[in-house]
Parts: structure tokens; C-alpha cells; sequence
């Protein structure tokens, strides 16, 4: 297995591209590794872009926060601008894996992991995220959505990598929140995961973003859900709506975590927990 | 057999060089390499935290590293914990508290339970639980981990330490 | 040497204190050496081929690619394990679970094995060995393995226990029966019944670390095998039998031991070492991936259980029944039977009867799992006590009070009690704090007892006393939990020296005598007893040693307080002997001071226990949170309290894990689904409180000082203390373990549309 230490994401870029073999990216590692120990991959290369300049940076600006690759949950943690600004965003990330794999694992590596159950997803599709692709000869900016095609699948092409994750600027009476349920307080890959993300006007909720995750093959915008809660205060009716709609739009599997059933029901649980959260965070009162 | 990659690092302090394949995680070159044996291997998925280290000021898992990766870096374990011949106030307080009975969890608790009190010397209970989830401890049921840490924290909080 | 080992009632200066554990400084340096901390010079890298199947035949291996390749020096086939055997079906079933001979019967039943020179090369070798396989049906459920349309597992198995002897073989190796009075005539009595089937999935004990060996074979027949084990000459003798290798031969000598609770009392890749080695003639180190240790080591039975009480109006039962099917894994075993012995065992119930059915599945073979088989009884017993205490509007613990086990109560396995603990812990549960404490909605509170029996077992210690007065002491039961701490304290107490003069070791197979696993709670029991008695004989031989100094007759020299004093007319002025001072003249009074001794530890006494559990369960997604755990437990004479904590909260959590999540999840394939610790969910730091602990102390009258084995009980109790707990906080009687979030809300779902 060769193993490189690109200096510049063009340069990583282009050794993704050239490779015949099995290339993988390494930032974080979190989900490489343990592919590697249980001989779910046999690479032939692995780049690591942690040495690239600025790759683990934070940047914050009027329009936004640009976060590096190899940014860490732990750092996302601890950037005091970003949990103000996207607070959900941070817990969903915060929520991967134990204070050892915060240590480690990146916003892009739990995207292009591209497990349905994905923490961060969700979170970052209510928030409005983009994905910087970088390839051998060009940028993209694509929305994070538009990353994941399916369970181990994205829609990024050969030698083209994520380079920075960007967070619009937060809005004002906006606020975020993303909830899962585990079985467990800590440790566990998420049954069903649910991001809201809301700005209020006067009171009333304005606009809405709901994003499911862990209940289908991909994290999945419910449109349905956003528009039961738009124009409300978030009273029982438009929360037993809101509920329905995600419960409505799942479309999961049985698996060794959770059964359809299971998913469907709680889906609805958390969406109204979540709301309220988001609801609050925006300068709501319940 | 391919080649293996020299690779300079610190380890507990001291410039350490080891050469491992590309492919073998920073858990095994430590263990086999290094001749460090206190990182433990307990289900080498990132799973359990017995071969937690701290790389770079992080807490990590070691099996979920590469070996290669700590080019330059700087790494602690659990052999770097008492200075000087003197236990760390928490490896005294594990053995005061029978806060292990195997004691093959225990060089990743204290690595963790390190990590938590050097960012935050006054956790509570629930920021301690929290902070050593990623610990597995099939043993002790937690509860006289835990109240070492904690006795841990306010004796340095008494001593002024860091 | 003939001892009697009764209790005496006595006043103690070392034992029952808190002292740190001798081992302690190497477990929190990284200094302490486990199964895969060792190594040998040349020593190679020995891998495991499994098979993908639950169930299969396999028609032809061939390794001939795999030996071909640079860097792999030996490859073994059950052809390179000969069956030496002779006949003993136990040991065969041993033999033909490390190494499959000709049928694979589980996932990840080993087929072949590669040592080569690191890890990348033996891996390699793996994939190079090509292996036909023609799968079978296969069944993994316990209850559809009874049926007489399940794919028979081996052909020689014919249900022993029932009458007619059956002609056609099945999977029930055995059915077993026990009880007293007579049932029918009991229920016949009775005002209230209760009947309930319950079942619980299997669990893995779970030990963080993974089993792990270096064996080294010369070939003259002499070897080595440095292993994780809770019994090192147990192994010994079973490994020397299944290579053909003279016992005295192999040295077997224990590393520190990660974790076992009953999983590291069988042998799996040791053999499988120790063979790969003799034909590369090289060391060889096998560690096991988490995966194979879920997939191929002993985890415990999966069960189905049926119980029926009944009572009268006042709480007394009048009969008791249950039917208990327990799974073995491919092999037959007796947990059933245990099951049996251990249902009703808290109780005074005239009439009662267990039926056990032991059977074989296509799962790996079942090992002990602390306290085996009692903790899948309990929870179908302890919820139907409740249930029945609820019929009867009466409290929880007062029924079980009505009916409680004492002195002088006939077992349902056979023996009367003795002094025992079961009523203490429920009348110090009743008095506890814990009880009154108020709960917030949502909340319930339960409580459930448990009991072990605890063993005895071969034991031999050695006691040596050094020049300078310190002791070290020999023993060979495997320290899991801290007992060298406890032995040493023994030892102290024994000799009237400090505790800081004696060092306890876990001594090879060359260094002492036979002596039994550590397991059935019995290390500090048994080598506890030992260590008495060889501190005892050490006492006789300082006597004789002081007599020699004063020129006295022995007779006339007592041993108090860690001297010799000299007692009897005339000797007044002689001025006493501490040890340290006969110690140092030793070489000229008739050379080293020591005590040995062996000892077949009768009369381990009882463990009971009881437990009060607090929950809240999140009704709308049927998830339990622990809020509060209280264990009261009889531990006979607590030598070291803080490890007697220990190992309470250790065992308790181990049963919160069952009860909750912990589950071997099995696909139609029969294949394991979850080999690993994400989805085989232990309880973890974020998931418990702090657990409390009360320790009793009933003295067992058949140790000097009453110890009784403390390790086992506790995991008994928990599976019907958080049952129980969910009921009262949500209504809903949950008989299938564990109680995962779905299984609470489906449970819920149920009673709210029953109305």
C-alpha cells in the first residue's frame, strides 16, 4: 500500500486521478481504517491531505464559515463562532463516535462515508451546506445534498475530493438542532437522525428546513415536514403534522439496528423534539 | 514483502524512530516497533478505547492511526504518565479507588481521563461519563472509575496543578 | 495434612480492611504483560481460517497454494490434530470445537490455520487456502432446534433423561428433572396462578481483551505456552492431552488475565498454537480479532422458559414449576441442568419442579458466563414473582419474604441449607434508603434476588519466607478481579505480619501442583483456604525453628501476634521472636522456611443476593434509562471490601447489559450479524449511575473465615430487578431479554391497543 502526503489539494487531486489501482482519501481515518482492519478494502493508495496548508483550518467571514477537511469534530467543538452560529450542526457532529473518534473524524469523511446513518448529514443540509470539490484541473461548489447518491455512493468523480465544508452565515432568529435516537447514551450509529433547521419572523416560524437521516438510502429533505411548521408557533396541531410528514417519508430498512416499523415511529418522536429545540434556539417561546 | 517507511516521532518526550508497513496501524507500531506495550488492542475497530493515545495534544484511538502518520507528530501514552518515578495523580487514585480489577481498560482511562482534566479540571459527573464513554470497562461497572477521576480533579484543583 | 475448615469466629487486624492491590502500579503503568504482551525470538504470526456457514459440509481443503507461499511455515488441518482421545466424547467435543473435522457446524468455526512470518503474509496465506463447502440446513433457535423437523446436528445425540429411549437422534441431548413435594397437588391448593413464558437472546461475556497465546513446541516434546487464561493447568492438561504431549512438559504459565467471567475457561486457538508451532518448529503467537471472539469462542445460552406459581391468598407458595430450554451451541452441554438447580433456589417451596432441555444449535459452543444458566432462571422466576405479588396485591419483597430460603430449607437440587444469606439481603433491601426514595414520572422501581452456589476445587499454594522476614506466596488460581491482594492479606493475617510483607504470585505449571480455574467465585475461597493452611504449617515449622534457638521443647512455643513466645514453666524470661528474626537465622537452624499446601476446597457456601433498580422509560420511544442501582449481596466475610464493591457493581452491570441491549443478533443465514462492540452494545460509562453496594457478611461455616464466593451472584439479579423496574414504570411485563427500545415500545404499542 503507497501512502502520500500530497502538499497542495491539486496535487492530491491529481494522484487520486491517476491511480489504476484502489486510491483511497485519508483525513480523519475514522471509517478508512476500520475498513482496512476488517479487509473491506485492499488500497492500493492512500493520500493523506492533512499536510495540505489550511486543510485543518476555520475560517469565519461575513458570508460564512469555510471548515477545512481535516477539521476535527473536537474542533468544531470548540470553535465558540461556529456552536453560536450552527449549534446543530456542531451537536450532530459532536454526536459521531466516542471523545477518540472526535478526535479524529472530518465533516467530509462522515459525507463521503456516505452511510445512510451519517450524524452530520442531516445537520448539514438543514443548515444549508456546501461541499468544495476539488479535481485535478477545477473547483465545484455543490450543494451537500447533492454529495451522497446512495449507501456507500457519491457523486463525486475520479481524482475529486471535498476540500472545505461551507456554512452560510447564520441568520438572525434562525436556529438549528439535530436529534437521534441510539439505544445506548453514547457509542452507537444512529436508528433514526433528524435535523431542523428554522428563522423565525415576529414569533412565527418563516422558513423551515427538515432533513431526515438514517431512514432511507441517503439523508432526505421532507418538504412536506418544513411546510407543516412554516406559518406557525409551533402548536400541537402543526407539531402532530410535522410528525406525520416524517414519519410518512421514510423509506428505511430492517436491519441489525432497527426495524422499519421501528424507524417509521420514532422518526415522528424526534422530529417534534427537534423542533422545539430549533424552535427555541431561533428566539422562540413554547 | 513490501517496504516498510521510517518514521520520526516523540513519544512520551523522548525522539523515537520506528519503521512499520504503510498498512499497520500506530496501535501495532507502538505495541511491536516501539516496544509499548501499555496501548492495548481490544477490538482494533475504534470500539473500545484500550488503545487510546493522545497524538498531538488529541485524544485518539491508535488502532483507527497509521503508523505512518505520526511523521513528526508527538505522542503520549500511558508510559508517559508518571514523571519521575512518581505516579500521576490518576494512576494513584486508580489504584486508591479500585477503579480496575483486570486492568486491561485501564492505560486508556487514564490516557482519556487525562485528556478530560487537562481541558477541563472540574468536570462533573456527567461530563466525566460523557467524556469516557468511548472507554470500554467490562469489570467495574464504571463506578469507582469515575469517582477516581473525580477525586483526581479536586485533588489538583487543590494542588494547583495542570 | 487433614485441616478442618470451620468457621471461627475471630477478631481480624489485616483481613477485612482496604488495602491496595500488590499488582495495581504495573496496571496503571502499562508495565503489566497480558495474553499478547509477549514475545519470542523467530516467533511467527498464526491466523485462523473460518467458515462463512452456519452449517456445512466440507468436501475438500486444499492448502497447497498457501504453503507454496514465501514467508509461511507451518499449515494445520484437523488432519494435524489426531484424535488421541480415546473415546472420551468430552474430550473429542473439545477437539472438534477448536478445529473442525470434516462439517463446519457455525459461523466462524475454525477450519484451518497458517503461523507465518507477520501478520500481511499469514493473511495472505488464509485467502490462498481453498476450502468446498456444501452447505446444510442449519438452525440457530433454540426452540425450532426442538422441533422434529430441525436438521439433526449430530447424528449420535439421543435425548438422555426420557423414557422410552428415543430410536431417532435429535438435538435434545438431555432433559433433566428436579424438585420436591408434589406440584399437582401444590396448584391444587393454590388461589391465585400465574403463568408466563419468557426468553432471553444469547450474550457474550464480553472481556475487553481478546484471547491471545505464544506457544512454543521443541521437538523433543518439551513446550511453552505463555496465555491469557482463568486457569493455566486446566489448559495445561487438556492441551497436553488433545497434542499428545506429557503434562509435566508443558509449561503453562498464566499472563495477566483482561477479563474472563467464565469465557477464558476453554481452550480455542491454544491447541490450534501449540500445533502450528510443533510443525514449523517455531514460537507461535495467535491474539484473536474481536470478531472472532464473538463469532468463535464460548458465549452463553440462548433460552426459552416457561414458569407457572401458585399461591395462596397470603403470599405462601404452594407450587412452583419450570421448564427451561437452554441452547449449548454445537456440542451438548448441561446448562439446562444448572438452570434447574439454580430456579428456585431463593425460595421455601414445598412443591416444586424444573424441567431442563439441553440443546444443540448451529451457534459456537456455549462456555460458562458467571453465575451460568442462573441469570436466564432468575429473570423468568424474579418477573413471576412479581407478577404474582401484583395478583396478590401484595408488596414485591414481602412475597418474596413470605417465601424466602433459611437455614435448614430443603434446595431444590438436593441439599439443605446451611446458615444463608437470601433473607438478610431482602430485609436490608426493605430498610434501604434506596427504597423510599421518590420517583419522577416515568420512573419505576423493581427489585429481584439471585443466588450462586459458588465452588471449591483443587487448590496448592506455596509459602516461602524469606531471610529478611518477607513472604512470598505461590498460588495458581488466576487473579481476576484482585485476589493476590486478598491472599496476601490472608497470608498476613495468618502469620500476624504486616501486609506490605507479603508478595502473592500467580506460579507456573511447573511450580506447584494441580490447581482448578478460576471460576465458580472460588479463587479467594479456595487459595484463600490454601494460603491458611500453608501459613499454618509455615507456623509450625518458625515454632520449631524458635524451640531450636531457646533450646526448648516445641511444646512449649506458641505463635502470637508474628512471634514465637515462649509459654510453659521457666521459659518466662526468654524474650519473644518475631519472624523476621527466625527468618534471618534460618540457614543455620535447618535451612528455608515454608508452608505447603493442597487442598480440595469443600463447602463453598452460597451467594444470595437482592437488588433494587430505578428506571425511566421514555414512552414514546420505549428506551430504559438505569436512574439508580442498589446491590445487596451476602459475601460470607469480606476479605477486602473494596474488591467484594467491586466485584458487585462489575456483575451488576454486566446484567443491566443483558437486560438492555446486549444480543448475539443471528441472520436467516445463520450467520452472526453483530461480531463486534458497536453493535453488540455493552453498557457504556454515559449509560449507568453510580451503583451502591451493601455487604453482608453470614458466615460460611465451612471456611476458617467464613468467606463465601462473592464474584458470580451478582450478575443473577438484574435481568428481573430492571423487568420488574420497567413494569412498574410503564405497565408492561417484558418477557423477552433483552429489553431493547423497540421490544418496551412494542410492548407498550400492545397494552394501549388491548385498551
Amino acid at each position: 500500500m503507497r501512502y502520500e502526503t500530497p502538499a497542495s489539494a491539486k496535487e492530491a487531486a491529481g494522484l487520486l486521478k491517476k491511480e489504476k489501482g484502489a486510491a483511497f482519501l485519508l483525513a480523519g481515518g475514522t471509517d478508512l481504517l476500520v475498513k482496512l482492519k476488517m479487509g473491506i478494502v485492499e488500497p492500493d493508495l492512500v493520500v493523506d491531505i492533512k499536510r495540505i496548508p489550511k486543510i485543518s483550518d476555520i475560517q469565519s467571514s461575513a458570508k460564512g464559515f469555510t471548515i477545512g477537511a481535516a477539521v476535527s469534530g473536537a474542533e468544531l467543538g470548540e470553535h465558540n463562532g461556529l456552536k453560536k452560529a450552527w449549534p446543530g450542526v456542531v451537536e450532530a457532529a459532536n454526536l459521531i463516535g466516542s471523545d477518540q473518534i472526535q478526535g479524529r473524524a472530518t465533516l467530509p469523511g462522515n459525507l463521503c462515508n456516505a452511510s445512510p446513518a451519517a450524524d452530520s448529514v442531516p445537520a448539514l443540509i438543514a443548515a444549508g451546506a456546501k461541499a468544495i470539490v476539488v479535481g485535478p484541473l477545477k473547483k465545484r461548489t455543490v450543494p451537500v445534498e447533492k454529495v451522497m447518491i446512495g449507501p456507500g455512493q457519491t457523486s463525486l468523480a475520479k481524482g475529486e475530493f471535498i476540500e472545505a465544508i461551507t456554512l452560510p452565515k447564520a441568520e438572525p432568529r434562525s436556529g438549528d438542532a439535530y436529534l437521534r435516537f441510539t439505544p445506548r447514551t453514547e457509542m452507537d450509529i444512529a436508528v433514526v437522525g433528524i435535523a431542523i433547521s428554522l428563522k423565525l419572523e415576529r414569533g412565527v416560524i418563516k422558513k423551515a428546513r427538515v432533513v431526515l437521516g438514517a431512514v432511507a438510502p441517503t439523508a432526505i429533505v421532507v418538504a412536506a415536514a418544513a411546510r407543516a411548521i412554516v406559518g406557525s408557533k409551533l402548536d400541537d396541531k402543526a407539531l402532530d403534522k410535522l410528525a406525520a410528514a416524517c414519519s410518512a417519508a421514510c423509506n428505511p430498512i430492517d436491519d441489525k439496528r432497527g426495524t422499519i416499523e421501528y424507524r417509521v415511529r420514532v422518526a415522528g418522536v424526534l422530529a417534534k423534539r427537534a423542533a422545539k429545540i430549533a424552535f427555541q434556539r431561533a428566539g422562540g417561546s413554547l | 514483502m513490501s517496504k516498510s517507511t521510517l518514521v520520526s516521532t516523540t513519544v512520551n518526550g523522548d525522539a523515537v524512530e520506528f519503521a512499520c508497513p504503510t498498512d499497520e496501524s500506530l496501535m501495532t507500531a507502538l505495541r511491536d516497533r516501539v516496544g509499548l506495550t501499555g496501548v492495548k488492542e481490544g477490538c482494533g475497530t475504534g470500539d473500545c478505547g484500550a488503545c487510546s493515545i493522545s497524538l498531538d495534544g488529541r485524544l485518539v484511538c491508535s488502532c483507527i492511526v497509521l503508523g505512518v502518520e505520526a511523521e513528526g507528530r508527538t505522542i503520549e501514552t500511558v508510559e508517559g504518565l508518571s514523571q519521575n518515578g512518581d505516579l500521576h495523580p490518576l494512576q494513584q487514585n486508580f489504584i486508591d479507588h479500585a477503579a480496575l480489577q483486570c486492568g486491561i481498560c485501564t492505560p486508556g482511562f487514564l490516557v482519556a481521563a487525562k485528556a478530560l482534566l487537562d481541558r477541563n479540571p472540574n468536570p462533573n459527573e456527567s461530563e466525566i461519563r460523557y467524556a469516557l464513554a468511548g472507554n470500554l470497562c467490562r469489570c467495574t461497572g464504571y463506578d469507582k472509575i469515575v469517582r477516581a477521576v473525580q477525586a483526581t480533579a479536586k485533588d489538583m484543583r487543590k494542588k494547583g496543578r495542570s | 495434612m487433614a485441616h478442618d475448615n470451620s468457621y471461627v469466629d475471630k477478631k481480624f487486624n489485616v483481613v477485612g480492611t482496604r488495602f491496595n492491590r500488590p499488582d495495581g502500579i504495573d496496571k496503571v503503568t502499562g508495565k503489566a504483560r497480558y495474553g499478547a504482551d509477549a514475545s519470542a525470538p523467530g516467533q511467527l504470526v498464526g491466523k485462523v481460517l473460518r467458515s462463512p456457514h452456519a452449517h456445512a459440509q466440507i468436501l475438500k481443503i486444499n492448502t497447497s497454494k498457501a504453503e507454496k507461499l514465501q514467508g509461511v511455515k507451518s499449515v494445520i488441518t484437523f488432519q494435524d490434530l489426531p484424535d488421541l482421545t480415546g473415546g472420551d466424547q468430552g474430550m473429542a467435543d473439545i477437539l472438534e470445537n477448536c478445529m473442525a473435522r470434516g462439517r463446519a457446524l457455525y459461523d466462524g468455526h475454525a477450519v484451518a490455520a497458517v503461523a507465518a512470518v507477520d501478520e500481511q503474509t499469514a493473511a495472505k496465506a488464509l485467502k490462498l487456502i481453498d476450502v468446498k463447502y456444501k452447505k446444510l440446513p442449519h438452525v440457530t433457535d433454540v426452540d425450532e432446534a426442538m422441533l422434529p423437523t430441525a436438521p439433526v446436528i449430530h447424528d449420535r445425540i439421543f435425548t438422555r433423561g426420557v423414557e422410552p429411549k428415543p430410536t431417532k437422534p435429535s438435538n435434545i441431548s438431555s432433559r433433566t428433572e428436579m424438585g420436591n413435594g408434589d406440584v399437582d397437588a401444590g396448584f391444587a391448593q393454590a388461589d391465585v396462578i400465574i403463568e408466563h413464558s419468557f426468553k432471553t437472546e444469547q450474550t457474550h461475556q464480553g472481556y475487553i481483551e481478546p484471547h491471545a497465546c505464544l506457544a512454543s513446541v521443541n521437538p523433543d516434546g518439551t513446550s511453552e505456552l505463555w496465555v491469557t487464561t482463568q486457569g493455566h493447568f486446566v489448559f495445561r492438561n487438556v492441551c497436553a492431552g488433545l497434542l499428545g504431549l506429557d503434562i509435566a512438559k508443558l509449561k503453562v504459565t498464566s499472563s495477566e488475565i483482561g477479563g474472563g467471567f467464565g469465557g477464558k475457561t476453554h481452550v480455542w486457538i491454544e491447541p490450534i498454537a501449540l500445533a502450528l508451532s510443533r510443525k514449523a518448529n517455531r514460537p507461535v503467537k495467535m491474539v484473536m480479532s474481536r470478531d472472532e471472539v464473538f463469532r468463535a469462542t464460548g458465549p452463553t445460552s440462548s433460552t426459552s422458559i416457561d414458569v407457572k406459581l401458585g399461591a395462596k391468598k397470603n403470599g405462601q407458595i404452594t407450587a412452583a414449576v419450570a421448564e427451561l430450554r437452554y441452547q449449548g451451541g454445537a456440542f451438548p452441554g448441561n446448562w439446562a441442568m444448572l438452570a434447574c438447580m439454580t430456579a428456585f433456589a431463593c425460595y421455601d417451596i414445598k412443591n416444586n419442579k424444573s424441567i431442563g432441555w439441553d440443546v444443540l444449535v448451529n451457534r459456537p459452543k456455549v462456555a460458562a458466563y458467571r453465575a451460568p444458566s442462573a441469570p436466564m432462571a432468575a429473570f423468568a422466576v424474579e418477573s413471576a414473582m412479581d407478577m404474582l405479588a401484583k395478583e396478590l396485591r401484595m408488596k414485591a419483597i414481602d412475597v418474596r419474604l413470605k417465601n424466602v430460603a433459611r437455614e435448614g430449607t430443603l434446595a431444590p437440587y438436593g441439599p439443605t441449607y446451611g446458615p444463608i444469606g437470601i433473607e438478610d439481603t431482602l430485609k436490608a433491601v426493605k430498610a434501604h434508603p434506596h427504597m423510599r426514595a421518590k420517583l419522577k414520572p416515568n420512573q419505576g422501581r423493581g427489585v429481584a434476588c439471585g443466588f450462586w452456589f459458588n465452588i471449591g476445587g483443587q487448590t496448592s499454594t506455596d509459602l516461602n519466607i524469606g531471610v529478611d522476614g518477607t513472604v512470598n506466596l505461590a498460588v495458581g488460581t488466576v487473579d481476576v478481579g484482585g485476589s493476590r491482594s486478598s491472599l496476601a492479606m490472608i497470608a498476613a493475617e495468618e502469620l500476624g505480619i504486616d501486609y506490605e510483607d507479603v508478595k502473592a504470585n500467580i506460579a507456573d505449571t511447573t511450580s506447584l501442583g494441580h490447581n482448578d480455574m478460576t471460576e465458580g467465585s472460588r479463587g479467594t475461597f479456595s487459595s484463600g483456604m490454601a494460603t491458611i493452611y500453608a501459613a499454618r504449617e509455615a507456623i509450625e515449622v518458625l515454632k520449631q525453628r524458635a524451640a531450636i534457638t531457646w533450646g526448648i521443647p516445641v511444646e512449649d512455643v506458641a505463635w502470637e501476634a508474628g512471634h514465637a513466645v515462649a509459654t510453659g514453666k521457666g521459659h518466662g524470661n526468654l524474650p519473644k521472636l518475631s519472624l523476621r528474626e527466625i527468618a534471618a537465622k534460618s540457614g543455620r537452624t535447618g535451612g528455608p522456611i515454608a508452608g505447603h499446601n493442597e487442598v480440595t476446597a469443600d463447602g463453598a457456601g452460597m451467594g444470595f443476593a437482592s437488588h433494587i433498580c430505578d428506571v425511566e422509560v421514555d414512552p414514546e420511544t420505549g428506551r430504559s434509562t438505569i436512574v439508580r442501582y442498589t446491590v445487596v449481596q451476602d459475601a460470607g466475610k469480606a476479605i477486602n471490601p473494596d474488591y467484594v464493591e467491586g466485584q458487585f457493581q462489575g456483575g451488576a452491570t454486566q446484567g443491566i447489559g443483558w437486560a438492555l441491549n446486549e444480543e448475539y443478533i443471528y441472520g436467516a443465514d445463520g450467520r452472526l450479524q453483530n461480531p463486534g462492540f458497536l453493535d453488540y452494545r455493552i453498557p457504556v460509562c454515559s449509560d449507568l449511575p453510580f451503583i451502591d453496594t451493601k455487604i453482608l457478611e453470614i458466615p460460611n461455616p465451612s471456611h476458617p473465615y467464613g468467606v463465601r464466593g462473592v464474584g458470580e451472584t451478582s450478575i443473577v439479579p438484574p435481568l428481573a430487578a430492571v423487568a420488574n423496574a420497567i413494569a412498574n414504570a410503564a405497565g408492561v411485563r417484558m418477557g423477552h431479554a433483552p429489553m431493547s427500545p423497540p421490544r418496551v415500545l412494542a410492548a407498550l404499542d400492545a397494552m394501549e391497543n388491548a385498551g
